[in-house]
């Protein structure tokens, strides 16, 4: 489904990503762990086109979207949950989830797309009229993951969803993305918490330095030593 | 000196609900200022100008080319809208990434365009639309219709600005975008697009309201400095964005423009809001409504 | 050092020669006029190259031009000593403006808002007092009587005007350079970059930008008062106003606020530059310079706005380096 062919990215003259590549198949569930620092962010950020690569190719179901315009990338089907949730804090919970509808494809499907979020997150629809920044941060997870799912995306990125959460609130987000996989849905996910997400993905790849070092399935990378000693504290 | 007093007492009330009527008008121009302000987080100091030259549109449809007023009314707004799109299509959008400074001072240079354009093409007489509405009579107060029908106009834009900030996906992101920018595309939103519809309608508030004062005042080229500053001053006070700071300070202001005004000149009345501002200042310096951020 | 001490003295000397070597009348003209606004320009430009941009000088010029003239015509008080007290009425209402906006951290947007109404109002008060100002009229200074011009400085000749013009505006580049030399120089340079951090560091920021703001309204009344003198004839939209202000930013833009002769540069392109547009349309077509010179000013603004010396020193300086605005377009996570 999404194919990345040696991104060399970065920010003015700093270098963040060195010939990565990686690819994500329709239905599976991909894992980019690695320490802070690695490039994670920046990895999303490239897909989904707030920044441009230096070089390489992007290919979502075949078709190069290294040109395309940020706001265009939406309605290829990639929904981007970014990093600290960035909810908009001082609109309501159903405003925000409306902003996630935003592209002309979803708005015709709204009502519906709706329905859909406020069955996967029945929070959702009783804190539907309150302010988004006013919620405690495992809803504001959710909320955030809403508001990607309103634009009916077949590939859902997820960055650190866990952060700044409390283990117990961390538990129930990545019982989440579980559900989400269960619907169908493509998901990448980029953590630190590498325990936990190496449970809910098919595969993985270790990113380190802006370059990928590992990568195979969940399996294999738990079992590897590296990981084993550098991430998972055994 | 009883019936002194009774006299008075009816101006003062006259005075007051004038004032009320008066900040109708303000609040729409005050609201067209925070809404470019609070997306594009620039501040056009022409934009009394822009009110200028919808009132000389108004002027030529209803005097040069006879159309009613109801007629001319939505074209001038749509003119004023495109006025403001262009504005920052031109202007604004080549200066983004410039100091804010630079933004604000090319506007002034917009300004000194509109008023040197406006004396070039219309000339510096003052002209007016040449209807009088009759005046309606309560008791021993008089007011004005072009004064109420200018206050209801005033409300029913302002209730049409919220609606379509509240209803529409445009306008949900328009309320989202000053809150995070640099997420916008991850929903799919074009900025560029919502700084030139925001534009257009911050223009097309401006062009509402070049429609109700054409009716009170006379136009000349120069117009708009009469009530620019105040404009400024109802924006800073209410807080540059705030949408119900601005709404709220210009009725302030506009009760003292009117009771000022009812002991001496007009202009006066200015003096002392301008007093008043600065006195709020010390008050309360982070503005009317300030939320602490 | 003492080449480019040499250097002054000469131009001085040619600047001092000037009307005595080229006496035609229009020439001179057009030079105390250019001296006269280098004059307010530069004052200007002490506040704004610390990133305090007053909309508000039209006031403070207004102000200049107003009561010396009001004093002189009612009171029949010299403009020697009109002169000082109209400097001291826009002192103090500069520092009633600027000391609650100063204290509040009122900047940027905030303030060029507030000052910017305040030349509005200033223009609303000459125009209310049309009892005692003539209002949008104009209003002129009574002759003196023949023999009394030194008391009531007023000169025939342009040759006096002229060396009038070059002492103030000589004055003002020393009180540039003063400035520039001194450690309230240091101490605005800080607050600039950031408030809190100088405010850290033991600096009064209050005091310090009151500071510049005063004299730089002083100056800037003395422009007003000097500008009326020479005229014998103003009106609220030439010496006051939202127009005069901006007319001051732009001047000092397009010269360049960095360097002391900015203002100057700035001064003689927009004058000549108005004088040029007023010649070629005629008093027929009024506005049209204006309206020129409007276009002009936002196309520098954008493409342009370091100034021309700006721009011409950092190309000589750095041929190869690009100016810093590019390299910020670059990071667009820099807006809020």
């Amino acid at each position: 489904m999404l194919e990345l062919k040696s991104i060399d990215a970065g920010y003015g003259s700093f270098q963040a990503l060195f010939d990565v590549s990686l690819d994500v198949k329709a239905g599976e569930a991909v894992g980019v762990i690695g320490p802070n620092g690695a490039g994670k962010t920046t990895l999303m950020r490239v897909i989904s086109g707030l920044i441009r690569p230096i070089k390489g190719r992007i290919a979502m179901e075949g078709t190069d979207v290294a040109a395309t315009p940020a706001h265009r990338i939406v309605s290829l089907g990639i929904a981007h949950v970014p990093e600290n949730r960035r909810l908009f804090p001082r609109l309501t919970v159903a405003d925000n989830l409306k902003m996630g509808a935003y592209m002309p494809g979803a708005r015709a499907k709204y009502a519906e797309r709706l329905d859909f979020v406020f069955d996967l997150f029945p929070r959702m629809k009783e804190r539907r009229n309150q302010m988004a920044g006013t919620m405690s941060g495992g809803e504001q997870q959710m909320c955030a993951i809403g508001r990607a799912l309103m634009s009916n995306p077949k590939l859902l990125l997820l960055d650190e969803p866990s952060a700044g959460l409390a283990p117990v609130v961390v538990q129930q987000v990545f019982e989440l993305v579980k559900r989400i996989r269960a619907s169908g849905l493509t998901v990448l996910i980029v953590e630190q918490n590498v325990q936990q997400v190496l449970r809910v993905v098919d595969r993985a790849y270790l990113l380190e330095a802006g370059s990928i070092r590992a990568a195979g399935t969940a399996e294999e990378l738990a079992a590897s030593d590296t990981i084993r000693q550098a991430y998972l504290g055994v | 000196m009883q019936s002194f007093l009774d006299i008075f007492d009816i101006y003062l009330l006259e005075a007051v609900i004038n004032g009320i009527l008066l900040g109708g008008v303000l609040a729409l121009l005050a609201l067209g200022l925070n809404l470019i302000f609070g997306v594009i987080d620039v501040t056009w100091i022409c934009y009394a100008e822009l009110v200028m030259i919808g009132m000389y549109g108004m002027y030529y449809l209803v005097q040069v080319y006879h159309l009613p007023y109801w007629a001319a009314a939505p074209l001038v707004i749509l003119l004023v809208a495109l006025l403001g799109a262009a504005l920052h299509y031109l202007v604004i959008a080549p200066l983004l990434t410039a100091p804010p400074i630079n933004q604000l001072l090319a506007t002034g240079g917009v300004l000194f365009i509109l008023q040197s354009f406006a004396t070039v093409a219309f000339g510096i007489d003052f002209r007016n639309l040449g209807i009088r509405l009759p005046v309606l009579a309560l008791g021993e107060m008089n007011f004005s219709y072009a004064r109420l029908l200018s206050f209801v106009a005033a409300l029913l834009g302002m209730i049409g600005v919220y609606l379509f900030l509240t209803r529409t996906f445009t306008g949900t992101a328009i309320r989202a975008i000053a809150q995070d920018r640099q997420i916008m595309p991850l929903m799919g939103v074009d900025t560029k697009r919502i700084y030139l519809i925001t534009s257009a309608v911050g223009g097309g508030l401006a062009g509402l309201a070049a429609c109700l004062l054409v009716l009170q005042y006379d136009v000349h080229p120069f117009v708009g400095l009469s009530f620019g500053p105040i404009t400024f001053l109802i924006c800073v006070l209410g807080g540059l964005g705030n949408f119900i700071g601005g709404f709220i300070a210009a009725f302030v202001f506009a009760e003292i423009i009117s009771l000022g005004g009812l002991f001496s000149d007009l202009e006066w009345g200015y003096v002392l809001a301008f007093a008043f501002f600065i006195v709020m200042m010390f008050i309360r310096p982070a503005g009317l409504l300030a939320r602490r951020s | 050092m003492n080449r480019q001490l040499a250097g002054w003295i000469i131009a001085l000397i040619v600047l001092v020669a000037v009307p005595f070597v080229h006496r035609d009348p229009y020439h001179l003209h057009i030079l105390v006029l250019i001296l006269i606004w280098s004059f307010a320009y530069t004052s200007w430009s002490i506040m704004g190259r610390f990133g305090l941009v007053s909309l508000g000088h039209g006031g403070f010029m207004g102000i200049g031009a107003y009561v010396t003239a009001l004093l002189w015509n009612h009171l029949g008080i010299t403009p020697w000593i009109g002169i000082p007290l109209s400097m001291a009425t826009a002192g103090v209402l500069a520092l009633i403006v600027a000391y609650p906006c100063f204290r509040f951290r009122i900047t940027g947007h905030y303030f060029v808002l507030v000052t910017l109404a305040l030349s509005g109002i200033v223009l609303q008060v000459i125009t209310a007092t049309r009892d005692y100002t003539g209002g949008s009229l104009g209003y002129t200074p009574q002759r003196a009587p023949s023999g009394k011009g030194l008391i009531a400085l007023q000169f025939d000749d342009k040759t006096t005007w002229y060396l009038i013009a070059l002492t103030v505006w000589v004055v003002g580049l020393a009180v540039w350079r003063a400035i520039d030399r001194s450690m309230s120089r240091h101490a605005m340079e800080a607050i600039s970059e950031d408030e809190d951090a100088a405010a850290a560091a033991g600096v009064n920021v209050t005091a310090e930008k009151l500071k510049i703001t005063l004299i730089s309204a002083l100056m800037t009344a003395l422009a007003g008062a000097l500008y009326c003198q020479y005229q014998m004839f103003i009106s609220p939209d030439t010496v006051s106003g939202i127009a005069v202000s901006l007319q001051m930013v732009f001047a000092a833009i397009v010269g360049g606020v960095y360097v002391a002769l900015g203002p100057t540069v700035g001064a003689i392109i927009t004058i000549l530059l108005a004088e040029v547009l007023r010649i070629s349309f005629g008093t027929k077509a009024v506005g049209w310079d204006n309206l020129v010179y409007g276009v002009l000013l936002v196309l520098f603004i954008i493409f342009l706005p370091k100034g021309i010396l700006g721009s011409v020193i950092d190309l000589v300086k750095s041929p190869r380096k690009p100016p810093r605005g590019h390299e910020q377009q670059t990071v667009p996570i820099a807006r809020r």
